[in-house]
């Protein structure tokens, strides 16, 4: 068996961000939206605690903490957004939320 | 050794596949729950790297905040509903071609750089501990990002429980 | 006091009396609303009718004015008197120099400067002639205090008579012809000014306004010739003139000095009233009567002799023009007095009789018998004068009536006026003694035995004045005698004129007798040279004009031309006598011959209405519709054009900018609304899209890193 390097963590994290992508991009439902972006944030963190054990550098891992911290911060305002859009309009589907068009 | 190469694969199967039973669930309570299970994942896969204290933090603030924070929202907004309704957009289709495209054209470029990414040399024993070493940087060379992640952290706070309320 | 050196006061104390009452006249006259300047005897109050009080301010008007003329008739006595001791009976008194200096190209080419001076030339003929205005004047002035009593504007009236009189001494004192012509101006603005004097009748501004229309149309002539005569000779003085006509032979064809004489005469023609512009001088007669009397009979209409009298030298060179001017005058002489003959106004018969005797004149200066004319003018102005204020009288006691056929049975309730207009009536008509016969019959003998006169002439001269005698005699028995034709109301109020109006009356009636017996002609040899002394006083101003060839007649052909007009003036007082004061007539004088020349005779040969149809209605009305028409269609239609020009173009202007311009506007933007909407359509507002568009471009950019 091949020994796991840093390629595998990377292929790791290249999963999560496309999967997380796709959650993104195909899901009707705002909730499971946010967490695809939690997804796609931590495939991130991945790549970065990776490369900052590759390189022996601790600037990824900082990095990576900052990360975190703003999606927490992402996490809860987009949230209470989600509540203020359903008290609004009763839906928590993005097809339905397309009053800024042409 | 061996046990580095199992533990790797057992976490990497778990992120990847709580990601893909997240994206695929109707009910977003099971996306959750299955959400908790890949960030634990990836919490596996900071230890294997040597970063406990992101270890720590991701199962500490993402599972136990977030993660919480997601169920609660969740309960708060009646998604029996949403549950009913397709759950799938319009756009699918494209969408998919499109991240096909992408995860093929990154997998060609890993592919042909993987010779570049051997591991680096061992770990050295006698450096002090992972959190030692990051309080180290984080608040001498990161102290601005630092702070400013504070007042992040606070504008969040006000703006979430602005958006919140029911009357401003 | 030297009279002759101060011959300036002469015109200037009328001219201070025109003044003071033009300026201070209103507050002489309390009752000066002119809206009571009516036909004089209409009064306002019929009460005081006859009772001729004028309050004190009216007195001081009536003391300054006949003052200032009497001044004048003073001082002229002084200088006539001064002038006849003078050697050579001339005296120039040059004031300044009045217009100098404007560059004008002579007739021989040289470059002269046109300039007159405010000079006065007192001579024989100038004499005379200040002495008949003034004099006369003064007594019309007298009249007028009696006569205009009632009226309103009293001051205005002898402002202006006044002013009228600065205007003649100015004319007949000039020493050049453009001092001349403004006395000239100045009579007829006096004239329209008074003739207008009821301003707020119709009637009178229409006459007025005519008269000084025909009038400019003599001045034309008058200044033509004038410029003329400068080109000619260099100078407008008379004596200048005068010296450079001196020793040049007469004119045998119609040459430059011919038609100078003539554009003159055209200039006299208008003034004085002759054929074809006569036709103001009845019309004048809505002026007031003491109007009538001092400028159309006595002065104004005599300044046309005057001038050619002053010319003699230049007529005296014309015998071509000197014919036109006697055949003129013979025309007219006949033609007025055939209309004098139907007249039913008073005052219209005058009128005409002045427009007739006025042709007598210039026939005399016509056939080269200068003194004659002016003898004639200095008679005229007596007797004429008298009969208009006789008129005027009796218009007065009449209570405004003119009209002969409502008269009658006068004589002996007005028989001051009746007693002087019948002396008037025989001097006018010729019977000898009188002045009139002395001067008509010269005039009459000069046509037939002058050089320039002809027979046929004296035929139209005799013919002439037996209608004088038929027309004034009808007159007189129209009004006089017979039974009266008026209605009681006026009758009841006839009554003899004051006092300030018969005096004068009675002063011209001698003069009428008396005046003729210093021109008694060569034949009444009886009488010594001294009842001849007109001729002798005027002769050093016509010497130069004596023709040197005095043709010899036979003392026995004068004789019998004299009895021959005696005879016919006596029997054309005899056949008026029967005719008008037969009992037919008398009662019933509106039945008087209605036939076709009666017609045509009352109508006044019909002059009036032909300049009307030529003249006013053709050049006024015609010429106003070819104007109005050139200017609709020329001038509007350029304006027209113009306008349609504009919309023509415009259009294309339209076009241009609608398709052109605002279609590049368009074109821009409709070019961007064509572009942007399937650029719009990627705005579906699905945020998932837009993260899709993210993705699928970072796939694009992946791929291109790629590839290189």
């Amino acid at each position: 068996m091949h020994p796991v390097t840093t390629v595998h963590y990377l292929v790791v994290g290249l999963a999560l961000l496309l999967i997380g992508t796709i959650g993104v991009l195909t899901r009707r439902n705002i909730v499971v939206i946010l967490m695809s972006i939690e997804l796609i944030l931590n495939a991130v963190n991945v790549n970065l605690i990776a490369f900052s054990r590759h390189l022996q550098d601790l600037s990824g891992q900082i990095f990576a903490i900052f990360v975190i911290t703003v999606a927490v911060a992402e996490a809860a305002v987009g949230l209470g957004i989600l509540i203020a859009l359903f008290r609004n309009k009763e839906t928590v589907l993005a097809d339905e939320v397309d009053l800024l068009k042409w | 050794m061996w046990l580095d190469t199992i533990f790797f694969y057992v976490f990497a199967l778990l992120a990847v596949a709580g990601a893909v039973l997240t994206v695929t669930r109707r009910n977003a309570v099971h996306s959750a729950i299955w959400l908790i299970v890949s960030l634990l994942g990836v919490a596996g896969l900071y230890l294997l790297q040597h970063a406990e204290f992101l270890f720590a933090v991701q199962i500490v603030l993402y599972v136990g905040g977030i993660m919480v924070l997601f169920l609660f929202v969740i309960m708060l907004v009646n998604l029996d509903q949403a549950a009913r309704e397709r759950q799938f957009n319009k756009q699918w289709w494209v969408a998919l071609a499109c991240i096909l495209v992408v995860s093929a054209e990154a997998a060609y470029v890993l592919y042909s750089g993987a010779d570049s990414f051997k591991l680096a040399a061992p770990a050295r024993a006698s450096e002090p501990g992972n959190v030692e070493q990051l309080a180290d940087v984080l608040f001498s060379k990161y102290l601005l990002p630092f702070e400013v992640a504070s007042v992040l952290l606070l504008v969040a706070v006000v703006g979430s429980v602005v958006m919140a309320k029911k009357r401003i | 006091m030297n009279f002759l050196d101060h011959i300036w006061l002469i015109p200037l104390f009328p001219l201070f009396g025109a003044v003071v009452m033009l300026i201070l006249g209103r507050r002489f006259d309390p009752q000066a609303p002119s809206d009571a300047a009516l036909a004089p005897g209409l009064v306002e109050s019929v009460e005081d009718h006859g009772h001729h009080a004028i309050g004190a301010a009216k007195f001081l008007v009536s003391l300054l004015c006949p003052g200032m003329v009497l001044l004048s008739f003073l001082l002229s006595v002084g200088a006539a008197i001064e002038l006849a001791s003078t050697a050579g009976k001339v005296h120039q008194v040059i004031q300044f120099t009045w217009l100098a200096g404007l560059p004008f190209h002579r007739a021989d080419g040289a470059l002269a400067r046109f300039s007159a001076d405010w000079g006065f030339l007192l001579d024989p003929l100038s004499s005379v002639m200040i002495l008949i205005v003034t004099g006369i004047g003064f007594l019309i002035h007298v009249y007028s205090t009696g006569y205009m009593a009632h009226d309103g504007g009293y001051y205005r009236f002898f402002a202006y008579l006044n002013l009228f009189v600065f205007f003649m001494l100015m004319l007949v004192l000039a020493n050049n012809y453009a001092l001349l012509f403004v006395g000239w101006e100045g009579v007829g603005l006096c004239s329209y000014l008074l003739i207008g004097f009821y301003f707020h009748k119709k009637a009178a501004g229409d006459a007025a306004k005519k008269a000084f229309i025909v009038n400019r149309i003599g001045d034309a002539g008058f200044i033509l010739g004038m410029l003329l005569l400068f080109a000619l000779v260099g100078s407008v003085r008379f004596l200048d003139v005068n010296a450079a006509l001196a020793g040049r032979a007469p004119e045998t064809s119609f040459g430059v000095l011919s038609v100078l004489a003539l554009l003159l005469f055209l200039g006299a023609a208008g003034k004085s009233a002759q054929f074809p512009l006569y036709v103001w001088l009845p019309d004048a007669m809505e002026g007031p009567t003491p109007v009538s009397a001092l400028i159309h009979a006595a002065t104004m209409v005599t300044a046309g002799v005057y001038m050619i009298a002053r010319s003699s030298a230049l007529f005296a060179l014309t015998p071509e023009t000197s014919t036109i001017v006697a055949a003129v005058g013979a025309f007219t002489a006949i033609f007025a007095a055939s209309i004098a003959l139907v007249q039913n106004d008073i005052k219209r018969v005058l009128a005409y009789s002045t427009v007739s005797q006025l042709g007598f004149m210039f026939v005399a200066l016509g056939v080269g018998a200068y003194w004659v004319a002016v003898f004639h003018l200095y008679t005229h102005a007596f007797f004429k004068a008298l009969l208009f204020l006789g008129a005027g009288s009796v218009i007065h006691a009449m209570s405004g009536e003119q009209d002969m056929r409502r008269m009658g049975g006068l004589k002996d309730k007005i028989p001051v006026t009746f007693r002087t207009m019948f002396i008037g009536s025989l001097a006018i008509a010729g019977v000898p003694g009188l002045a009139g016969f002395f001067s008509k019959d010269e005039i009459l003998w000069q046509a037939w035995s002058s050089p320039l006169g002809s027979k046929s002439i004296f035929a139209v001269g005799l013919v002439t004045a037996f209608m004088t005698a038929f027309y004034m005699w009808r007159l007189m028995f129209l009004t006089f005698y017979g039974q009266p034709r008026m209605d009681a109301h006026t009758a009841a109020h006839i009554r003899e004129s004051p006092i300030s109006m018969t005096v004068p009356l009675s002063v011209l009636a001698l003069l009428s007798i008396a005046g003729g017996w210093i021109g008694v002609p060569k034949l009444w040899s009886v009488f010594g040279d001294g009842f001849r002394a007109f001729e002798h006083w005027l002769e050093p101003v016509f010497a130069a004009a004596h023709s040197a060839e005095e043709a010899h007649h036979e003392a026995s052909v004068e004789w019998l031309l004299m009895a021959l007009s005696v005879s016919v003036a006596v029997g054309a007082i005899l056949l008026a006598r029967r005719r008008y004061l037969s009992k037919a007539v008398q009662e019933e004088p509106e039945a008087e011959a209605p036939g076709l020349l009666h017609k045509i005779l009352l109508n006044k040969w019909y002059v009036d209405e032909i300049y009307d149809f030529l003249f006013v209605n053709g050049l006024a009305k015609r010429g106003g519709t070819l104007l109005g028409r050139f200017d609709s269609a020329i001038v509007d239609g350029g304006v027209n054009g113009a306008a349609w020009l504009t919309r023509f173009t415009s259009r294309f202007s339209i076009w241009w900018d609608t398709w052109i311009v605002d279609g590049l506007v368009r074109l821009s933007a409709f070019t961007v609304k064509v572009w942007s909407y399937p650029v719009r359509l990627v705005q579906n507002g699905l945020v998932q899209t837009y993260a899709l568009m993210v993705m699928a471009g970072l796939a694009v950019i992946l791929g291109y890193y790629m590839s290189r």
